[in-house]
């Protein structure tokens, strides 16, 4: 039969006839394929398990990226109140391109799970196939002949092995996609490791460069009021109150000569 | 006649409906030759709404054999053409 379908047509009846050649006696051979396709069953159950296994690990990574998203946001505003437009720039546009490898992750996490829906589906036809083979291979070793009992056994086995290469294609496509997945993973964590992504990716409690330099902001601050504070006790009264309120607009001016003692003081200013 | 569609079931298709699948499996493999996917695309969700819309579902505990096995709904041309044409799961 020509056309898309001969030639999964071809295999499994070949793939089929393999196994009913196999045995002489047709009661030995419907026990046999009966526990064969139970064993191939289980296989597929482990394949479900790694599915979903890879989507969870996709969801999770999801989640972390959803934190990056809303952290860079709040660096943004923050850079932003203290007047450092280039700071907030630069997280927003990391904010972009955590978003759009979320809207990605987004689209792979829903074609996995089409494909996980298909093969719990593929898998539940197998099962109440299975049964009715369970049942028929029962009743044909009961009631024919041999020679008539070919003919059945050769049906039912069809129809079994045609739902098994079905539930196989449905393993094999939904797992060259968590391979795929896997693949791109890797290759994200090898970018990572080369530093290309370090500011994107940093999570949880470490710092990247814009949380050092709101710091480094914060910091001066800091300093400013400190010194205010000192030119204030020293008595020099009317400049101190003047330095107090223009300390954080002048801020940005002012900060560059003083950055090497930063550190230093805002460790003493804690 | 019995069709399957892989991940979808299986379905008795009546006469009349045969030489349609026919024409509309060849207008698939064709594309799939001259690599045309936005025309495999059509011509195969053709097939398939096809066979939805004049076929009877089969039970999943019925035992048949299907004269017809085509690909899933969603096939992508290149699985299509390695899986179910080309040199795919076993050779000639």
């Amino acid at each position: 039969m020509p056309g898309l379908t001969g030639r999964m047509s071809t295999i499994v009846k070949a793939k089929v006839s393999k196994v009913l050649d196999r045995a002489e006696d047709p009661a030995e051979t419907l026990d046999y394929s009966y526990t064969k396709q139970l064993e191939l069953l289980q296989n597929v159950k482990k394949g479900i398990a790694d599915v979903v296994t890879s989507k969870k690990r996709l969801q999770m990574q999801e989640a972390q990226m959803q934190q990056q998203v809303v952290k860079l946001d709040t660096q943004a505003r923050q850079a932003l109140a203290a007047n450092r437009e280039d700071l907030a720039r630069t997280a927003l546009e990391r904010k972009q391109s955590v978003q759009t490898e979320l809207q990605s992750l987004d689209s792979q996490i829903g074609e996995l799970e089409d494909q996980q829906q298909k093969l719990v589906d593929s898998e539940a036809a197998m099962r109440a196939k299975l049964e009715a083979f369970r049942t028929k291979k029962e009743v044909i070793k009961a009631q024919y002949s041999a020679a008539e009992a070919q003919v059945r056994i050769s049906e039912a086995a069809t129809g079994v092995g045609e739902q098994m290469a079905d539930v196989g294609l449905a393993m094999q496509r939904a797992l060259d996609k968590t391979e795929n997945m896997k693949a791109r993973a890797s290759a994200v964590g090898e970018l990572e490791a080369a530093g290309t992504f370090e500011d994107l990716t940093q999570l949880g409690p470490g710092k990247d460069d814009i949380d050092r330099q709101l710091e480094a902001i914060g910091a001066g601050g800091a300093v400013d009021d400190e010194l205010a504070k000192m030119k204030a006790e020293l008595g020099s009264g009317a400049p101190a109150q003047q330095a107090i309120e223009a300390g954080p607009d002048a801020e940005p001016a002012a900060s560059a000569p003083e950055e090497p003692a930063e550190g230093e003081q805002s460790e003493s200013a804690q | 006649m019995i069709v399957r569609i892989f991940s979808d079931g299986q379905y008795r298709i009546p006469e009349d409906a045969q030489e349609r699948l026919h024409e509309l499996d060849n207008k698939s493999v064709a594309a799939i030759d001259a690599a045309d996917e936005a025309a495999f695309t059509a011509a195969y969700a053709a097939l398939i709404e096809l066979i939805h819309a004049n076929g009877e579902r089969l039970a999943d505990d019925e035992l048949e054999p299907s004269d017809l096995m085509l690909p899933p709904a969603d096939i992508t041309l290149e699985e299509a053409r390695t899986e179910f044409t080309g040199e795919g799961l076993l050779p000639d």
